[in-house]
């Protein structure tokens, strides 16, 4: 076993280490201090509540799953075409820029209620939350990305009389892409909790069937704290799944290349 | 013999450039470069080396004066004009042998005709077997290696480079100037070179500018006429030391605030 391989394994370790401590931690509170278990359902109750409703919870991943990825979708290219845009001119960020900046700082609780208004309750909805609300980082970093390419790259480009267009797409966009992804991880959590508030809202079409955002809502008037429980988890589960995927997906595309995700190799002779 | 003999590859006459408001950077350049010249421009720090090779490309527009790049207007003359960066400026997501190819690419050539051009090119300065390789992979020689092929490729009949080795060890360096020494004797383009380095400068040119600064200007000219072909071993000559010592005076001069002009000997 070579020593990285190794590094990993003690790493992997020493998080379940961590993990099985605050089990034990959480299980003494309990048997401590006496808490009801509405208030506070033991470890292996939320295990128990996570097996008995696996389908249940299954489906509301789902449902959840699709709001998020469509929004997140939606966001990279949409994302990407105004950061385009922006890099055309200094004019056209200057304009524009305070209105992204908008995006970032309007908290999505205070527009919700209106998103649902113009599109109505559902997945279409949810969808567009989850979408406003990861849209800015990726305008954001795949702007910064374009726009800061080394001088001497374009004057060498410009040197073999290349067209504005060959510029964008043989220059800036390749140079933006480690940045684009900067973004899209930062986005894929974003749209995640988008798609869970947004649910808060809109609700469901069925009664007891939705994604997680919704299952939450009711599960807590229900005071079925155990199932509570379980829904937080799978919501954690769900916003790692999209993280590593970006992140599965940034290393295909990048690790032949970018530093960022550089395997120290041995050093190349002259 | 025919006209084509007769029109220098670079004509700068009366040259003046200034960024903005500012001070001059540079002013009154008369400089004419013949067909086959090697000619190394050198100076101290803000004598506008670099400018002016920033304007025999066209990359920026000069203030005063006129620069003629083999009869055409420096920005009509792209197509015979390569530049060698000080960085190699490679394309960090692009093979060593994508970006030999960039500039053919760029301008619109096949990809037989262009894969043709880029493995002789790579065969030239002895990068056969890093072909595949990404720039992160190469040390820093290897990629200045790739930078000259990329420059190479589209043949070119005057070279810019601004200062190619400077970051480069010293073996590294000499290394290359003998290669670039080597290219031009095949090739028989025209150079305009800039660097720091008395001994490069000596032992790459045959003809040697010195620059003052403030504003940037042509302080003395020395013409080179060691021997060809060069070798490293040409360096250690008493004629070569003569020249050395004469070149570090006049960039001494140079920097003198009351200097008398220098005439090349």
């Amino acid at each position: 076993m070579n020593s990285n391989a190794r590094r990993r394994l003690v790493n992997f370790a020493n998080a379940a280490a961590v993990f099985a401590a605050l089990l034990v931690l959480w299980q003494l509170v309990l048997w401590i201090f006496r808490v009801p278990s509405y208030m506070l359902p033991s470890p292996s109750a939320v295990a128990r509540a996570f097996v008995d409703r696996f389908s249940t919870i299954l489906i509301a991943l789902e449902i959840t799953g699709e709001e998020s990825a469509g929004g997140l979708i939606a966001s990279i290219l949409i994302g990407l075409l105004i950061a385009l845009l922006f890099a055309q001119s200094r004019w056209v960020r200057r304009m524009l820029y305070p209105y992204t900046l908008l995006l970032q700082t309007v908290p999505i609780i205070a527009i919700a209620p209106l998103i649902l208004m113009w599109v109505g309750a559902g997945a279409a909805s949810v969808g567009v939350i989850a979408f406003i609300i990861s849209l800015a980082p990726v305008i954001f970093n795949t702007t910064q990305g374009l726009i800061s390419v080394d001088e001497n790259l374009v004057h060498l480009f410009l040197m073999h009389n290349a067209s504005p267009s060959q510029i964008l797409f043989k220059l800036r966009l390749p140079h933006a892409v480690p940045s684009l992804f900067v973004g899209m991880r930062i986005a894929s959590g974003l749209a995640v909790i988008g798609a869970v508030t947004g649910e808060l809202y809109a609700g469901s079409s069925r009664v007891g069937v939705g994604g997680l955002g919704y299952s939450i809502l009711y599960a807590s008037t229900q005071l079925q704290t155990d199932y509570l429980f379980a829904l937080v988890l799978a919501t954690t589960v769900l916003g790692f799944a999209f993280f590593f995927l970006v992140m599965f997906f940034e290393w295909y595309c990048l690790h032949n290349w970018h530093e960022s995700v550089r395997v120290p190799d041995a050093d190349s002779d002259s | 013999m025919t006209a084509d003999r007769i029109v220098p590859m670079v004509e700068i006459e009366n040259l003046g450039k200034r960024y903005g408001t500012g001070q001059p950077v540079l002013g009154g350049i008369s400089l004419s470069v013949a067909k086959g010249e090697f000619v190394t421009l050198i100076g101290p720090s803000g004598c506008g080396k670099s400018t002016m090779l920033k304007l025999i490309s066209g990359l920026t527009p000069p203030s005063a004066g006129s620069i003629r790049v083999d009869g055409m207007a420096p920005k009509d003359a792209r197509e015979i004009v390569s530049y060698i960066f000080q960085d190699a400026t490679l394309l960090p997501w692009r093979t060593v042998e994508q970006n030999v190819g960039l500039g053919l690419e760029l301008e619109g050539v096949a990809r037989p005709t262009r894969e043709q051009k880029t493995t002789a090119l790579l065969e030239l300065v002895g990068l056969t077997h890093v072909v595949k390789s990404y720039p992160r992979q190469l040390s820093g020689g290897m990629k200045m290696r790739v930078s000259i092929a990329r420059a190479l490729a589209t043949n070119p009949r005057l070279l810019l480079m601004d200062e190619p080795f400077a970051a480069l060890d010293e073996m590294t360096r000499d290394h290359l100037n003998e290669e670039i020494l080597r290219l031009q004797a095949e090739q028989k383009w025209t150079a305009v070179f800039v660097t720091h380095s008395v001994a490069e400068a000596i032992f790459l040119s045959t003809r040697i500018v010195v620059l003052a600064p403030n504003p940037g200007r042509i302080h003395a000219e020395f013409a080179v006429d060691l021997p060809v072909p060069r070798t490293r071993s040409k360096r250690d000559t008493p004629e070569f030391d003569a020249l050395a010592v004469k070149v570090s005076h006049a960039l001494r001069a140079a920097l003198a605030p009351e200097d008398a002009p220098v005439t090349s000997p």
